[in-house]
């Protein structure tokens, strides 16, 4: 990781073309040099982050006053650090019975400021959590004292947790997790804080800057979706080729354990929704022997979306995995032991994440949890089900190519598709898919769970949310369009946007036709569309062209009143 | 090491630390003498000095310096 020093040099780069986004940082002690920190590692991120920096100790007034400078800033993203050095002091202030409320007293203020913020801005809120600090007093029996300052603050990060639950915009930042990680003579430096009120150490900045990051990130859509894993020493231990399936290293013996509980997170991060696929310099048939018939594989094929093994060039490979899931390279992350493959990946696709995995592989684990390369900020049961889907997608692929006429095979998919308004089930779906969808998004407007909740009241809207379904299987919710009211005669579509995984489906003519007809019997003559550039959406430039809509003052219209029905193949379930 | 060095290095840190390749330092130097050194670059500029010759300065020592030959001795007298 850069260090402070070096990052500091990037607040002198020109971030002309990096995304704008304007965040407040409030503290309770001085963050100047956190702010300078935040600010340079979005440079190297794509982000031009416009902070406002309240003025030291300031939370209280700036969030609770109506007309404040935070207000007046209007940010996308407030951050806000109270300490637990700060929460200490007023520890030592207190009495006994205060005390016993430390921890409940800290979230009915947290829950004022929230408030205060979400009635007056429609931003996301993140919250650091308390970094660790035993002051001593009891030794370890402050784990039976309900009064004593370790306990109060183990159990303000534990109230933390359950008021993240109930705040759809509030995350919180874990820089306890990052004390933890570095240790907490290098995250505080004594000296340092007794000089100028800084309680986060130079050495210890990029890490909070980069946590703070990776979730900013996040809310932008910029996530991991993809793990691509290589086999042979990286997955269990020896050469399958060479070694058979006997002698290769799995299970709960000596370095085994290591491939086994390696195994075990990458499962964890499947369920949870990362779509795995191997790339790996093998035989197929031998490849697979292990996931077939090795009594300790944790992985089985059942949990790879796709499966590549052959004597082919890597880069070449991961090229074609990409193209059999459509999601962009640097969603993607690669794991290889051998340093080699992982240069010749690197430098033929440099967006893609290559993590030099340590020697040992004992040590893959701890050096993974160190780069938190999987942040997000939403999950959905369903996100589970994701390699199923990519899976079938990959047979759908296959009985294509029996058919020679298109509208044929499309006929021959039974396709059907549910469409809903905006509800309390597909809300979480909802506002992942306008977080998550890049390509095939006219506008990429991201949304919070809570800005669905507001939007489905709000009468102004028409929501209209897709599933697709066929005979391989359910793609589950895959496409949205949001309408907004703009006259009596004019429906702007503020969100059209769909998950690759269904394009030339004919799912757009059939989402057209579902919202002509919506827009008709509302009594709109015209449907507005707007297409904005990203470097990300090319494949929908013509799309408002192609579906017959008319270029006017930088919009498009289509008159629903002389549309004629597309054809599609896809029955309304 | 000679006191003559441990200025020169702290003269290239001070160049790193605050970007700026034409700082000649003396021991009579003051912030004033150095456009960036100001009272946030100095808590760099200290934690800097502080990694290069893997020393801690006491709490009090980091604001009691009148100019750079101050601070060399409070560093000479930890290499020693």
């Amino acid at each position: 990781m850069k260090s402070f020093n070096q990052l500091k040099k990037n607040l002198k780069l020109d971030f002309s073309g990096k995304k704008v986004v304007k965040i407040a940082i409030l503290g309770d002690s001085a963050t100047q040099f956190y702010s300078q920190c935040l600010r340079a590692t979005g440079f190297d991120s794509g982000f031009d982050l416009q902070i406002f920096e309240a003025d030291f100790n300031q939370i209280e007034y700036q969030v609770l006053t109506p007309d404040s400078e935070l207000y007046k800033f209007q940010p996308e993203i407030v951050v806000i650090y109270q300490s637990s050095h700060k929460l200490l002091l007023k520890y030592n202030k207190i009495g006994e019975k205060e005390r016993l409320s430390l921890s409940d007293d800290r979230i009915s203020l947290l829950d004022r400021l929230v408030d205060s913020i979400e009635s007056r801005l429609n931003s996301k809120i993140i919250y650091f959590n308390y970094t660790e600090i035993d002051d001593a007093v009891f030794g370890s029996f402050a784990n039976k004292v309900e009064s004593s300052f370790v306990f109060q603050l183990r159990k303000l990060n534990y109230q933390l947790n359950e008021f993240a639950l109930q705040h759809p915009n509030f995350f919180v930042c874990d820089i306890s997790s990052i004390q933890n990680q570095i240790r907490k003579d290098v995250f505080y430096q004594a000296s340092i804080y007794v000089n100028t009120e800084m309680l986060i150490s130079i050495d210890a900045l990029p890490f909070v800057a980069k946590e703070t990051m990776d979730i900013i990130e996040a809310f932008f859509g910029k996530i991991k979706k993809c793990l691509i894993l290589d086999l042979d020493n990286t997955l269990w231990g020896g050469v399958i080729g060479d070694d058979g399936i006997e002698s290769i290293q799995i299970g709960s013996l000596g370095i085994g354990k290591a491939f086994t509980e390696f195994q075990y997170w990458i499962k964890k991060l499947k369920e949870r929704g990362i779509i795995l696929a191997v790339c790996s310099k093998n035989t197929e048939s031998v490849a697979k022997e292990p996931f077939e018939k090795h009594p300790d594989m944790v992985l089985k094929l059942d949990d790879i979306a796709v499966f590549v093994a052959n004597w082919e060039n890597k880069a070449d490979n991961i090229r074609r995995i990409q193209s059999i899931l459509n999601i962009g390279f640097d969603s993607m992350v690669f794991l290889d032991d051998n340093p080699a493959e992982r240069c010749i990946v690197r430098e033929n696709i440099p967006e893609i994440t290559v993590p030099e995995l340590p020697e040992d592989p004992a040590d893959y684990l701890e050096y993974l949890y160190s780069l938190n390369l999987f942040e997000t900020v939403s999950y959905s049961a369903q996100d589970g089900e994701r390699t199923k889907q990519y899976q079938t997608e990959a047979k759908r692929i296959i009985e294509q190519d029996r058919f020679t006429n298109e509208d044929d095979f499309l006929k021959s998919l039974d396709m059907v598709s549910l469409v809903e308004p905006f509800n309390k089930f597909n809300e979480p779906r909802v506002a992942q898919l306008t977080q998550r969808s890049n390509q095939f998004n006219l506008r990429t407007v991201r949304y919070t769970d809570s800005d669905i909740l507001r939007i489905a009241n709000d009468n102004t809207f028409f929501s209209q949310t897709f599933t697709l379904e066929d005979k391989f299987g359910d793609n589950g919710l895959i496409c949205i369009v949001l309408l907004k009211a703009e006259d009596q005669d004019t429906l702007f579509i503020d969100t059209w946007l769909m998950s690759c995984r269904v394009l030339k489906r004919g799912m757009e003519n059939f989402t057209l036709n579902t919202i002509v007809k919506l827009a008709k019997e509302k009594g709109f003559r015209w449907l507005k569309g707007e297409y904005i550039p990203t470097p990300k959406n090319q494949m929908v430039r013509d799309h408002y062209l192609n579906l017959g809509f008319e270029a006017k003052y930088g919009f498009w219209f289509l008159d629903v009143d002389s549309y004629i029905e597309k054809e599609c193949f896809i029955s309304k379930k | 090491m000679e006191r003559s060095q441990v200025l020169e290095e702290v003269n290239e840190i001070f160049k790193d630390i605050l970007d700026n390749d034409e700082i000649n330092l003396t021991d009579t130097s003051t912030a004033d003498d150095v456009e960036e050194w100001d009272s946030l670059t100095h808590i760099q500029l200290v934690v800097a000095v502080e990694k290069h010759f893997d020393i801690r300065f006491k709490s009090k020592e980091i604001q009691s310096w009148n100019n750079v030959g101050e601070m060399i001795n409070s560093i000479t007298e930890k290499i020693q």
